[in-house]
């Protein structure tokens, strides 16, 4: 039970310090609000389901109205803390969605590299390795550049993007059932090329949405709403746990496909499920953020350093480090004298801090 | 437990195993030799599942594999690669670790289990079991494979190639292991390229040669076949190993053709070697009188070569001096390197050619 025990005091821990991280930069802003008004804000929110009803709305249906059968949810809020309603607002509406998001699409970020990397055996992988972020980037750039061209909304349309470049890189590297990683790496390169060839023949008839187009680009959390948060999360959590139930798989991949196979693993049909799992959970996060990178590149490295390379225990809690580090550097991104899109951030620190590592020589292979 | 019926696999347009049977029963332990290029690894992988085969069909336990999941035939079968190198930081108990997975489910994460636990001690790797694999040197690491394909459990083991990266004591401590394993009934296929190292350990011997298995059996009579000279395109030389009594090869270099006979007097050490000098100087030696199961006796057996024995402890009978004398009279030249049994040949050819000693002419030729 040790690795069980390991992963769960490891993840306690990375989840508090989260939970401090959130509370951090929830007071941080133009208004200045103290840690415990924010944690009584946030109570104040909290809603549980305490009752059931079975009840009927009527529907008007010509001129008859019939009855619906309904469930009715009674929420009770427990919390009732005495904190001004400016302070309730600016903390459940404006700060606490874009923190939210930044969390969610940080631990999906971390948890997709963590995997690329162990998939790809290569420690410069990173979650839009196959082309996801490429492909969510013409997705958005276009409905930016020509709304009216496209059908759909910005996120569907990025999200979309993702997962056409995705597929598009399988279904070039895969030859009789086999899709071998090198090839699926270099089918990936070239994706990106081409995809960087359309974004920026689309930016450069982008006209006024040019400045808009750009900011997609570099990552951001401006926009950021619970709505947001209501789709991306659910997406997150459950791709999170079926990568988490494929961590031991994962472990045995390491060792080579020729090994894992004499091991028992479906070395093809395991490599299809975790790459389609890393590649969703990372649309997901790229539709709502755009492209943020480094995120999903450094944090699963400087957690390996520390837990070391068992996914059972790397996956969760890179996963939880990345959702901290992202929301730290969107805090730096937004409380600055000038607001900067967070993926330049996260850049500008996450590259100099991998340089570290590198020359430190903690980080040379997996 | 193995089965495998007329397998043929063809990589990249070359045909690499080819009709290929081959057997092994439980409480067996094959030794696959062959020389490089002959298709060990590949037979090895379609045995295991990793290679799908083109043609025919490997069984185990009569269930043929492409009807058996990858899981399952894991449970059957256990293989230690060939190539070792693990490139990142897993500590070796986790490796050995890995060899439950085909035992457990994907959600099962206990990581305390009795076969890895065994399966270290009998490898003597407990003591290896925190260190980082990419620290361990190649033949740590050999064990550590083993370790996990013994903690796999399954009634056949595979090994491609076990001894490369070990010396000599490890050598013998993990086929030793392996030949533990099958007298507690495993079925065990080790691709060795040694053939030396696998006559001493293997139970049986399949020569594999250009996608067949050319000859199998004893591992004396297979390494005594011609198929392993034209197999290896080598002439070789089989004798026992006067340590551990194991057949043992030798190949030759290229000799030259001298066609002249010459006769060596006497036996023991003396004549062996100057048999030896006379052989690799590409002369045809007969050699005699040598006591029976002596050193020269059996070098001029392996070597095929005309000898002529008396029995060991006792003087030299009349006949045996005279067989002697015959042979050393039909030569072109004698050699007298002075062992025992060599005095009376020389008394009775005080008449003729004889030369004193073989050093001068051909020393530093042999071996």
């Amino acid at each position: 039970m040790r690795i069980v025990a390991r992963t769960a005091v490891w993840s306690a821990g990375l989840l508090v310090a989260l939970a401090a991280v959130v509370v951090f930069s929830t007071t941080l802003g133009p208004a200045a609000i103290g840690p415990v008004a924010v944690v009584k804000a946030v109570l104040n929110g909290l809603a549980l389901p305490t009752s059931v009803a079975f009840g009927a709305n009527p529907a008007p249906v010509g001129a008859l109205s019939l009855p619906i059968p309904a469930v009715e949810i009674g929420w009770t809020r427990p919390f009732s803390f005495a904190v001004p309603d400016r302070h309730e607002t600016i903390v459940r509406a404006i700060r606490l969605p874009r923190i939210a998001l930044g969390a969610v699409v940080g631990f999906a970020l971390a948890a997709a590299g963590t995997v690329m990397q162990g998939f790809f055996k290569n420690p410069m992988a990173d979650p839009s390795i196959v082309g996801v972020s490429s492909g969510a980037a013409v997705g958005a750039v276009a409905t930016i550049a020509f709304p009216l061209a496209v059908p759909f909304g910005l996120q569907t349309a990025a999200f979309a993007g993702a997962l056409v470049a995705a597929g598009a890189v399988y279904a070039i590297a895969t030859e009789n059932g086999r899709t071998p990683v090198a090839t699926l790496l270099l089918a990936g390169v070239a994706i990106q090329t081409f995809l960087g060839a359309v974004i920026s023949y689309l930016l450069l008839h982008a006209d006024q949405g040019l400045n808009e187009a750009v900011v997609w680009l570099m990552g951001h959390l401006t926009r950021a709403s619970w709505d947001d948060v209501a789709v991306t999360t659910p997406i997150a959590l459950v791709l999170f746990a079926v990568l988490l139930a494929y961590a031991r798989d994962l472990n045995v991949l390491l060792l080579g496909e020729t090994d894992a196979a004499s091991l028992g693993i479906a070395v093809e049909r395991t490599k299809r499920l975790l790459l389609a799992a890393a590649s969703v959970i990372t649309a997901a996060a790229v539709a709502v953020a755009g492209v943020i990178g480094f995120v999903g590149l450094i944090v699963p490295h400087m957690m390996r350093l520390v837990v070391g390379p068992d996914h059972r225990i790397l996956l969760p809690t890179s996963a939880l480090a990345g959702a901290a580090f992202l929301v730290l550097a969107d805090t730096a991104a937004r409380v600055g004298p000038a607001e900067v899109p967070v993926g330049i951030v996260t850049a500008a620190v996450g590259a100099p801090f991998f340089l570290l590592l590198l020359a430190r020589r903690e980080v040379h292979e997996l | 437990m193995i089965d495998v019926d007329s397998l043929s696999v063809t990589l990249g347009g070359v045909d690499v195993l080819d009709s290929l049977d081959l057997r092994v029963e439980r409480g067996e332990f094959l030794g696959l030799v062959g020389p490089n290029g002959a298709g060990k690894t590949t037979l090895v992988e379609a045995i295991n599942g990793v290679q799908a085969p083109d043609r025919g069909t490997v069984r185990l336990d009569g269930d043929p594999i492409e009807g058996l999941s990858s899981r399952a035939v894991s449970r059957r079968v256990a293989t230690v690669p060939q190539d070792t190198h693990v490139g990142f930081s897993f500590r070796a108990e986790q490796i050995v670790e890995m060899g439950r997975t085909p035992h457990r489910s994907r959600l099962d994460w206990s990581d305390q289990e009795d076969p890895v636990e065994r399966a270290l001690e009998r490898t003597q790797t407990a003591t290896l079991r925190d260190r980082t694999v990419d620290g361990l040197s190649g033949g740590e690491r050999q064990r550590v494979l083993l370790a996990r394909a013994l903690a796999q459990e399954t009634p056949a083991l595979l090994l491609d190639e076990p001894t490369a990266s070990l010396d000599i004591n490890h050598q013998l401590r993990v086929l030793g292991l392996v030949g533990e394993s099958v007298a507690d009934g495993k079925a065990a296929v080790a691709a060795i390229h040694d053939l030396d190292l696998a006559a001493r350990f293997c139970d049986r011997l399949a020569l594999l040669s250009e996608g067949r298995i050319r000859v199998s059996g004893k591992p004396a009579a297979v390494l005594d076949d011609p198929a392993v000279e034209t197999a290896f395109d080598a002439e070789t030389v089989v004798t026992r190993d006067s340590a551990t009594g194991a057949p043992s090869v030798s190949a030759l270099e290229g000799r030259p053709d001298l066609d002249r006979r010459v006769h060596v007097a006497g036996g023991g050490e003396p004549a062996a070697a100057a048999v030896r000098s006379a052989w690799a100087a590409g002369a045809t030696p007969s050699v005699g009188p040598a006591p029976e199961g002596g050193v020269a006796a059996r070098l001029a057996e392996a070597l095929g070569i005309e000898v002529v024995t008396a029995p060991p402890f006792e003087p030299v009978s009349e006949r045996a001096v005279a067989e002697a004398v015959e042979a050393a009279e039909a030569a072109e030249a004698v050699l007298a390197p002075g062992g025992p049994g060599c005095a009376p040949v020389v008394e009775r050819l005080e008449n003729a050619r004889v030369e004193r000693t073989v050093e001068s002419t051909v020393e530093g030729r042999a071996d």
